[in-house]
């Protein structure tokens, strides 16, 4: 299985894990358009109550932390990668944090939907394209987070080194991809559709 | 990888330790014949369902299927088709040979590889469950009923109560898994795994189309993913996606399917291009002419493919700029394809052709795919397609795209390498009765279906009054089912008695080109003893001719 010595082209740039990661990625992006474009398609046309504007506040805190987390996971592999195993797990603990805590608010602001202003996936078209958008985002940093917590357990136990650099690298691909549809969710959500 | 180590003598052992071994195995050829093998059974399905309907059709007011029946039998045999026929077969061949053509051991993700083999099986066993489960709760409804592009608001609940649609939904959301997981994986294995020497520009045409396809699964398969999620949404969470009575737009449907489903048609069709770009050179003993410009063509191709999606829909009431812009971006779509023709010929010009069996499917391919182009065409013009949308007229043009364009390059492909995944010959006798009757039958079934679509005769309806006159043509229609369904028969037989008669086939029986027939009938799990040095595109040719190589002249 590993050809590594075998192949010319394993030695360039693009190695399996970046195409497999990058061939992800781009599944990714065309399910996120299609949700993108259902709620472009469907602002201002729902038919009744609550609107965007009325109850959507734009999520300043959320979005720093998210943002935030993308820079410390940049700061862990590096960390990893000169061998310092205890910055690199204080590295991923920051990370874990600021995308629990972009979970947080994210319930905070749904609980406040649902329970103060009644909107639910059924309520109205904002209500279906809404949950749906900005929900498949969180699952998504979910599951980053679930997958981030594996590393840090790994790493606590001493099982992850700088020989791992690269696949925590790919980790963090992936980690900044979810970011960077929160940014085209955030916008087309609190900026386009209010 | 060692679980994958195959047994030389499988009749050796007990047939459990063989179930077991290709149970478990991550083996890119084993898996490969699996999704061929498991494309073939289907193909047997959606057959028998097509023969239903056609029995049903072949003469007015007949009353052998009941309408219920008859719309489930159009939509699995439509589904079936393309997603648990086209996809695995093309998902198969692209398996078995890419890592072969580029000289490596096995796929970039073995277990990957297995993983999407699964859930693509699975997911078909699903929708065939529906059979069986979808009464449900309900006591309502049998399979889907709605079409294999199950348009809204027919498939939403108000309209498909039981659990048929569900069905629909998760077994071609489950089974698109499959296909994902493939795609990432070819990709990552042409681009990443080539042995030295097999620059970009060496690629065999195979693997630069299988390249294209799967950049196609990647964009284009996750809108269909995310439409149905909506659809599920729709009809489990009350969700109003595709609810006009919330002010939702059930035509939007159409846009997110037909955004997946025209893209998807050159999934299924580059492949046989493929096929038919590496039998043709070798049957016409010479190079492929215009070996850039395929690629170029088969790029362009996969571009466009996003910008045609609503000629589907031309008739749906969109406005005109739009009618326009997708009538002229698909007549385009002909340029590229137009340039393959003229290369395929251009191949064939001045070789000394060999009319074995997989040349000669490939040779109605090459008449067959030229009319199904052009009927393309005709359709694409806006006040054309009005006329004949929804006719038996659309139902010929796009069997013959995919059963005189890739159903003929797919046998094409079988006879040709078969004989280097079994290590034995096909019976070239059952072949050309194979090639004969099942040419003569797809004529006679598709040919004529062009007439009763001008006729006025709408897709879909599962019966009609005697005084249309389209029964003539309807019956010769269904009578072609007999010649096609002994064209398969003879290649049943011919697959049987391979197995029996044995034939060795040797490493190289056609005299090809490609790394693939370098090494022993069937390879080795590992392929290749030494890894191979590649100078020019045509390596084996090098091989054997070291006095004339092909490197000298690239």
């Amino acid at each position: 299985m590993n050809q590594a010595t075998d192949t010319a082209s394993e030695s360039s740039n693009w190695n399996r894990g970046r195409v497999g990661m990058a061939s992800l990625i781009l599944a990714e992006t065309s399910f996120f358009a299609v949700f993108l474009v259902a709620y472009l398609f469907y602002i201002g046309r729902s038919l009744a109550g609550p609107y965007p504007a009325d109850v959507l506040e734009f999520p300043f805190l959320a979005t720093l932390c998210l943002l935030s987390s993308s820079v410390t996971i940049v700061w862990a592999t590096r960390q990893l990668e000169r061998g310092q195993r205890s910055p690199f797990a204080a590295g991923l603990f920051a990370t874990i944090g600021l995308g629990g805590a972009f979970i947080g608010f994210t319930a905070i602001e749904w609980h406040g939907l649902i329970f103060e202003h009644n909107l639910t996936v059924t309520t109205n078209l904002f209500g279906t394209t809404f949950y749906s958008l900005v929900g498949f985002h969180a699952a998504h940093v979910l599951i980053g987070l679930s997958l981030l917590t594996g590393v840090l357990m790994l790493t606590l136990r001493g099982h992850v080194g700088p020989e791992h650099a690269e696949r925590v690298e790919l980790l963090s691909w992936y980690w900044h991809f979810v970011d960077v549809v929160w940014l085209a969710v955030m916008t087309v959500v609190y900026i386009v559709g209010v | 990888m060692a679980a994958s180590d195959a047994p030389t003598h499988p009749h050796a052992i007990s047939w459990t330790d063989t179930l077991h071994d290709w149970v478990t195995t991550v083996d890119h050829k084993r898996l490969g014949i699996m999704y061929i093998g498991a494309g073939l059974l289907f193909f047997i399905i959606g057959g028998l369902e097509a023969a239903a309907m056609r029995w049903q059709l072949a003469f007015p007011e007949n009353d052998a299927l009941s309408p219920e029946t008859f719309n489930r039998l159009f939509t699995m045999h439509g589904t079936t088709m393309v997603f648990l026929v086209g996809m695995p077969v093309i998902t198969g061949f692209g398996n078995y040979l890419i890592p072969l053509m580029i000289g490596a051991r096995d796929m970039a993700f073995p277990r990957l590889n297995a993983w999407g083999f699964w859930m693509f099986l699975f997911g078909g066993l699903l929708l065939y469950f529906s059979y069986f489960g979808s009464t449900g709760l309900y006591g309502a409804g049998s399979a889907p009923d709605v079409g294999w592009f199950a348009y809204t608001p027919l498939s939403g609940k108000a309209f498909s109560r039981g659990n048929a649609a569900d069905y629909w939904i998760l077994g071609i959301l489950i089974s698109g898994f499959g296909s994902l997981s493939g795609a990432v994986n070819m990709l990552t294995t042409a681009l990443t795994m080539r042995c030295e020497g097999m620059t970009l520009g060496r690629m065999p045409l195979l693997v630069w189309m299988m390249v294209v396809v799967s950049l196609l699964i990647l964009i284009a398969m996750p809108p269909l993913t995310a439409a149905q999620v909506m659809l599920l949404f729709d009809r489990y969470l009350g969700a109003h996606f595709f609810d006009t009575q919330a002010g939702g737009d059930a035509v939007l449907w159409q846009h997110f399917f037909w955004f997946f489903g025209h893209p998807e048609v050159y999934i299924l069709m580059i492949p046989g291009f493929a096929y038919a770009s590496e039998i043709i050179p070798v049957f016409s003993r010479k190079v492929i002419f215009g070996y850039s410009a395929m690629v170029a063509a088969t790029i362009t191709i996969g571009v466009l493919s996003f910008g045609v999606w609503a000629h589907h829909m031309l008739a749906v009431g969109m406005s005109s700029g739009l009618n326009i812009w997708f009538g002229a971006i698909t007549m385009v779509v002909g340029v590229p394809t137009g340039i393959k023709l003229f290369n395929w010929i251009a191949t064939l010009y001045g070789g000394h052709i060999r009319f074995r069996v997989p040349m000669l499917f490939c040779a109605a391919f090459l008449l067959q795919f030229l009319l199904a182009g052009l009927t393309g065409i005709m359709l694409a013009a806006v006040p054309f397609d009005w006329q004949l949308t929804d006719s038996y007229f659309v139902v010929a043009h796009f069997h013959y795209v995919l059963i005189g364009g890739l159903l003929f390059t797919i046998f094409a492909a079988i006879y040709y390498w078969f004989p280097k995944m079994s290590g034995f010959m096909l019976s070239e006798t059952l072949g050309r009765w194979h090639f004969a009757l099942f040419l003569i039958g797809f004529h006679l079934t598709f040919t004529t279906m062009h007439i009763q679509g001008i006729l006025g005769m709408p897709r879909r309806i599962y019966t009609y009054p005697a005084d249309r006159g389209w029964d003539v043509w309807n019956a010769i229609t269904s009578f072609g089912v007999v010649f096609q369904a002994a064209g398969i028969a003879c290649f049943a037989v011919a697959l049987v008695l391979a197995f029996r008669r044995r034939v060795p086939a040797g490493d190289d029986p056609w005299d090809a080109w490609t790394l693939e027939w370098s090494t022993t009938s069937p390879p080795p799990a590992y392929n290749f003893e030494a890894l191979p040095h590649v100078k020019s595109r045509r390596p084996l040719w090098d091989e054997k001719h070291p006095e004339d190589p092909d490197w000298k002249y690239e």
